[in-house]
């Protein structure tokens, strides 16, 4: 122990409690110098971690799997109808894989933390890194870096191929800013609503709560708004249509449902907002809570 | 060094640790002993930042947990051995802890060599026995090489093998000049490894005090004296001449008598002046167990009683006679305890006499003195309450 040394000396001087028959011995030092620990130590612990677990490999599997296999068949069936594009982009067909793969990004997101409280692993980690906000921090770290890298991978391969196969009906040449959108952008939309996932996660501290309540903010709105017949409601069916998650997410491959909800990179600031309020949250819990 | 000033902690309306304060010294065992829910694992989790305390507070070498640089290479701890991700290798699990707190890969692998799991390295600890998931605890308490190790209940689910290598290992730390602070509820085990106990029931502190004092200080060493089982006049002979003698005996079960107040060889020299021939004349150490038992039993939460299978059998029909129940020895019975030596009658359970109250100790109730003791009347002493005990216990 290096710097409580002196203080610890101290103490045993001032309380030499009449009732300890043995003298206090000289106490233990490490041979091995201690460093202070910073973030770098977090991240390197919370990357072995995400990798040595096998849900990670399921969930991102079949990301990758719904992302390349939805975007392909589509593209595959347009070109096999004959059906002209007329210079439309070819990239819109990719807006289906995000939206199923989403589901594996909640899921992946949600045990990141809340699997550490089911199994009791938290105790240890906060054991062996008292300070609560590090761990959090280098959590949403590694797991943002992994599925923004997994998901612009997986659109860029998807757009390539897309170009690739619908080159022979008519398809337009995508502009670079519609590249960026459905690559970059869709990529870190969706790598932050399973950071949001994962904040959740942190807050409810139990797997299948977290789950469900990310599944219902996807697609609860969508889902009332579809039978929201009733003309005082119209607002109100409007608001859900245009900001419900899919509705978002289709914005960026220009196939948004209006003209008056989120465009460009609107739903981009949206879901940066939610992240940050959240995090705030579960960052203040995560120092003041029991674990 | 551990130190605990005036602990409290509150969950909702129950208190689980209530104003305790102690010690725990490097370079010794520190047994820390209570009945179930007594709140061991609570202070535990105090000691180590992971519950915040309701008043009161508690510092390692003089820093609370959560402020210590580098807390892994200064504290290790073994909290539930089942606290792992069970879908993880032993050896990833171990080196995400490293990499925490900068500890190089080898390390990782030197531990598991110490703990004997190299083998299962590469096994996720989904599959791990209890007694595995334990050494995997250990390694990773062990990883830091820190100066403080905690132990919740260690060597649970253990072979035998493994026992006596947890009881070594923890003397040879502590020989080392560490604080080794251990909870279990083996007596047996905690009398051959802890040099010192605390004790706690119902979240309060019992007792601190050395291993030894706290035996004699809880129950009496004793003589087991046995006359031939032929000739009882020979033990009322015996007994009247060592009662002259200012023994005090009590009669066992089997016929053998129980002397106190009088050293082994006078035993036999009254026996031989009485012409009294033995059959038996042995020393008998009070054991930790007994020492425990007799100071806890006020303050045990959790109390198992007899199963009477009442609610299996059909109901009597009006102006039955229920059947009459044979006691089982053993069921829902207190164990017959050593009484407490005689010097200290009235007090089973207390600290040694005369002791001030020291630096640590008795600080004011958090909250103030006007604010009731929650336990004040909870824990009666043993002899207060007559049906404890079997009536030839009752002097």
């Amino acid at each position: 122990m290096s710097t409580p040394q002196p203080s610890m000396q101290q103490q045993m001087q001032q309380q030499a409690a009449p009732n300890w028959q043995a003298a206090p011995g000289p106490s233990y030092t490490s041979p091995i110098p201690i460093v202070r620990t910073h973030l770098g130590h977090a991240l390197a612990s919370e990357w072995t971690k995400i990798k040595s677990v096998r849900s990670t490999m399921w969930t991102l599997g079949v990301f990758l799997f719904l992302m390349i296999g939805l975007g392909l068949l589509f593209a595959l069936i347009t070109a096999s109808t004959d059906t002209s594009m007329e210079g439309e982009s070819p990239l819109v067909l990719g807006v289906f894989g995000p939206m199923l793969g989403i589901v594996c990004l909640i899921t992946l997101g949600v045990l990141t933390t809340a699997s550490e409280y089911g199994t009791g692993m938290i105790r240890t980690t906060l054991t062996a890194c008292p300070s609560r906000g590090r761990v959090l921090m280098a959590k949403a770290i590694v797991f943002f870096a992994l599925a923004f890298t997994v998901t612009l991978v997986a659109t860029a391969l998807v757009g390539f191929a897309q170009v690739a196969i619908l080159e022979g009906n008519g398809a337009g040449d995508p502009t670079g800013e519609e590249w960026l959108r459905v690559t970059v952008g869709v990529s870190l939309y969706v790598a932050l609503f399973g950071l949001l996932s994962l904040l959740i996660g942190s807050l409810i501290r139990h797997s299948a709560g977290a789950i469900t309540i990310m599944i219902g903010l996807f697609l609860a709105p969508l889902v009332i708004a579809m039978f929201m017949f009733a003309e005082p409601l119209k607002d109100v069916q409007q608001f859900l249509l245009e900001y419900s998650i899919p509705s978002q997410l289709s914005v960026f491959y220009g196939a948004e449902l209006s003209s008056s909800g989120p465009s460009g990179w609107g739903p981009l600031w949206i879901m940066l907002g939610m992240t940050a309020v959240t995090f705030a949250g579960a960052y203040f819990l995560l120092e003041k809570r029991d674990v | 060094m551990i130190e605990a000033v005036g602990l409290t902690k509150r969950y909702g309306a129950k208190t689980a640790v209530y104003n305790l304060s102690f010690q725990v010294r490097p370079g010794a065992v520190t047994g820390f002993l209570g009945p179930n829910g007594s709140g061991k694992s609570t202070t535990m989790r105090m000691i180590l930042g992971l519950d915040n305390p309701t008043a009161g507070q508690v510092t390692i070498g003089g820093h609370p947990y959560r402020r210590l640089p580098n807390a892994p290479r200064q504290v290790g701890a073994l909290l539930d051995a089942k606290a792992v991700h069970g879908g993880r290798h032993a050896r990833n699990h171990l080196l995400s802890l490293a990499q925490l707190s900068g500890i190089p890969a080898r390390r990782v692998d030197e531990v598991l060599g110490v703990v004997g799991l190299q083998e299962v390295a590469k096994k996720r600890s989904k599959g791990f026995s209890l007694g595995m998931g334990q050494r995997l605890g250990i390694a990773a308490a062990l990883l830091g090489d820190p100066q403080v190790l905690l132990f919740d209940e260690p060597i649970n689910g253990l072979d035998p093998e493994g026992i006596l290598w947890v009881r070594n290992l923890m003397k040879a730390l502590a020989a080392e000049g560490r604080t080794v602070f251990v909870s279990s509820h083996l007596m047996s085990e905690m009398a051959v490894t802890a040099d010192h106990l605390i004790v706690i029931g119902r979240g309060q502190l019992l007792a601190d005090m050395n291993i030894r004092d706290f035996i004699s200080a809880n129950s009496a060493d004793f003589a087991r004296v046995r006359t031939p089982d032929s000739e009882p006049q020979q033990r009322e002979k015996l007994t009247s001449a060592l009662t002259e003698a200012g023994g005090q005996v009590l009669p066992e079960q089997d016929g053998a008598l129980r002397v106190m107040g009088l050293p082994l060889p006078r035993i036999s020299d009254l026996a031989h002046d009485a012409d009294v021939r033995l059959w038996e004349l042995s020393p008998h150490q009070a054991s930790l167990e007994e020492a425990y038992m007799r100071m806890t039993q006020g303050a045990v939460d959790y109390r198992s009683t007899s199963d009477q299978r009442a609610g299996l059998q059909q109901e009597l029909p009006p102006g039955a006679m229920p059947p009459v129940q044979v006691p089982v020895p053993g069921q829902g019975q207190p164990g017959w305890y050593a009484p407490p030596p005689p010097q200290q009658g009235g007090q089973p359970f207390a600290m040694p006499q005369g002791q001030p109250a020291g630096p640590y100790g008795a600080p004011a109730a958090p909250g103030g003195p006007g604010e009731p003791n929650p336990y004040a009347q909870a824990a009666p002493a043993p002899h207060a309450a007559p049906d404890m005990t079997k009536p030839e216990d009752a002097r």
